[in-house]
């Protein structure tokens, strides 16, 4: 950079003073957005605050026509749907990620990886489109009767047989962010060492010895983040949420029942919405925007950048 | 030898401690064959249960959203209510506008910010990547709110409101896919510019962004595809309109909000538009995902 200051004025281009500048400007205004992004939610959901105080967020009803703005049963309803999808999607996800990292044969690998990556770009609205015309008939029709017949002693599948509620959104949610974790996964669990698998195999461990013993553990930290990344999208998906939940401002009694989220919360009473109400639903957005930043904040510090590449849609190789 | 082996093990702890891990091995061998192979076989089933409700739904969006595709489909606008057929002409027109003027704004700016963190080092530049990093995962919906606050409540709702609100969930992921793309660039070239006596500006234009090129256009179209696809922040931003708009500064359709409006309705042709809708969004979503990685891959090829 120093030889450049020199004979200034002969050279073309910008002076690297003025180019580095211009650089620090953009990161600047990108900067700038964010902060003007965050401070403007802040600012809209401070009447909720001061007209309800600050424990109207834990309250349980939700009724605008009585003034009352609880936010309990659509964060109960967020992490109910976002548990679901988490607990179908994590040893899923996980055994998709190591099959397809090193029991897949060579040839394959390519093609399904790149698979997974493209399905990965699948634009929610049309998992919500799916999930609401194809898989809600067959929930109502034959998965629901079938669950409160086998498990209805539990009590965690009595609701209404609709269809739509916490258990379809749950479902739909862990399809749409299986190809997100698998994609992360499966790189973190390829760039294991050879020399740490090859001297595992000639130690005479099994292959599945291999993967719980020296592949896994290698990863540990960049699936984490994967799966934390996955948790990210299911707390904040909208549309497709709304679509299937079954938008209902209870707090939901069995994991069959229609429920409600943050996000569908905002996406439907939107329109309508004046006064506290409206203050109130920026108050769910700022809600949103903290679990948001610190579930990914948490994703960024466990996953290696190289492989959050393939999770963020970046350039690869 | 080997009488004077067997005559020597027993003494040596050694030896001794070898025959009874390879015993030990050896025995376990058939249980830990058998786990093996049934773990192995789990990965596997899992990674069938994966793939086919992700192969469903592309094989369900092709074959309902075929039949809806006809000439009306795309040339007519939203028809009235009660009236059978219309098309997503208008829809199409306002995605392809609010898709160009975010991609106009976000790319030069995002590009311009990445290549700034990856020519810098220190506190700042981490904080900036931290912050992109974090903005790439923040839920969807909160930046259609932040366009609502920043542009509707002081202009109304517009389709350059939701190319503003697309535009802020593209401009992380241009940035952090602009930097991993710079910073591939070998620094030896870049020292070789240098030491011709290049400045920094002509260095970057000459060498970083040809170099980088490949990774750039993926990356950027990449960013393209998820920013056409968002129907969160367009809720909060275009209001939807049934009729032909081409002026972004007024309320306008999309083909997401078509998608998310119609597929609730209990007319099955208002379904049967979502489905065809959904099919052009995927579509265009999956080549610009495709054209990205083949031009990245013929830039590459060529510049061999």
């Amino acid at each position: 950079m120093r030889p450049g200051d020199r004979q200034a004025g002969r050279r073309p281009g910008l002076p690297n003073r003025a180019y580095r500048s211009l650089l620090v400007a953009t990161a600047a205004i990108f900067v700038a957005v964010v902060g003007w992004y965050v401070l403007s939610i802040v600012v809209q959901a401070r009447p909720a605050f001061s007209a309800l105080g600050v424990s109207w967020i834990f309250q349980k009803v939700w009724d605008p026509t009585h003034n009352r703005f609880g936010l309990l049963p659509f964060i109960l309803g967020t992490l109910e749907t976002t548990a679901i999808a988490m607990v179908l999607a994590v040893p899923i996800g996980l055994g998709s990620a190591l099959a397809l990292a090193h029991l897949v044969p060579d040839r394959l690998k390519v093609p399904l990886s790149t698979m997974v990556e493209l399905l990965a770009a699948v634009p929610s609205v049309v998992y919500g489109l799916w999930g609401l015309i194809v898989i809600a008939p067959v929930f109502r029709s034959t998965v629901e009767p079938f669950l409160s017949t086998v498990f209805g002693w539990t009590g965690l599948f009595n609701g209404p047989a609709d269809g739509v509620g916490l258990l379809l959104a749950g479902v739909i949610l862990f399809v749409m962010v299986l190809p997100t974790m698998v994609a992360i996964s499966r790189d973190v669990l390829a760039v294991v060492p050879l020399e740490q698998v090859e001297g595992a195999m000639a130690l005479g461990a099994t292959r599945w010895q291999v993967l719980r013993k020296v592949v896994i553990p290698g990863a540990r930290t960049g699936i984490l983040g994967g799966f934390t990344l996955a948790i990210g999208r299911a707390l904040g998906e909208t549309v497709a949420v709304a679509l299937i939940i079954g938008n209902s401002p209870y707090i939901a009694h069995s994991i069959t029942s229609p429920a409600a989220t943050l996000a569908s919360l905002i996406v439907n009473n939107f329109g309508e919405a004046t006064g506290t109400e409206l203050s109130a639903l920026f108050g769910a957005a700022l809600v949103l925007m903290v679990i948001g930043v610190v579930v990914n904040a948490a994703a960024r510090w466990l996953v290696p950048a190289s492989a959050l590449s393939s999770a963020v849609p970046v350039a690869v190789g | 030898m080997a009488s004077a082996l067997a005559f020597d093990a027993p003494s040596d702890p050694m030896l001794e401690r070898r025959r009874l891990i390879h015993e030990a091995a050896r025995s376990s061998l058939r249980r830990r064959a058998l786990t093996s192979r049934v773990a192995v076989g789990v990965c596997w089933l899992c990674l069938g249960i994966a793939i086919v409700p992700l192969v469903a739904v592309v094989a369900y969006v092709v074959a309902k959203g075929l039949p809806a595709w006809s000439a009306d489909f795309f040339t007519h606008v939203t028809a009235p209510e009660g009236i059978p057929g219309g098309g997503v002409w208008n829809a199409i027109v306002g995605t392809a506008e609010i898709g160009l003027i975010s991609t106009a704004v976000t790319v030069p700016l995002g590009l311009s910010c990445g290549l700034f963190l990856a020519q810098s080092e220190g506190k700042v530049a981490a904080a900036v990547r931290f912050t992109a990093d974090v903005m790439t995962g923040v839920p969807s919906i909160t930046i259609g709110i932040f366009g609502y606050i920043a542009i509707v409540k002081n202009f109304g709702y517009s389709g350059l409101a939701g190319a503003f609100s697309i535009g802020i969930v593209m401009l992380p992921v241009v940035i952090r896919a602009g930097e991993t793309a710079f910073r591939s660039v070998p620094p030896s070239l870049q020292e070789a510019a240098l030491a011709l006596g290049a400045r920094n500006a002509v260095i970057a234009r000459r060498v970083v962004v040809p170099t980088a090129l490949p990774g750039v256009i993926t990356g950027v179209f990449l960013a393209v595809a998820r920013g056409l696809g968002e129907t969160a922040p367009l809720l909060l931003t275009i209001f939807g309109n049934q009729y032909m708009q081409w002026n972004p500064t007024k309320p306008m359709d999309a083909l997401p909000l078509v998608i998310f409006n119609n597929s609730s309705q209990p007319y099955a042709d208002l379904v049967q538009i979502a489905w065809g809708a959904a099919l052009l969004l995927l579509a265009v979503v999956l080549m610009l995902n495709i054209a990205g990685r083949v031009a990245a891959a013929v830039l590459r090829r060529e510049k061999r």
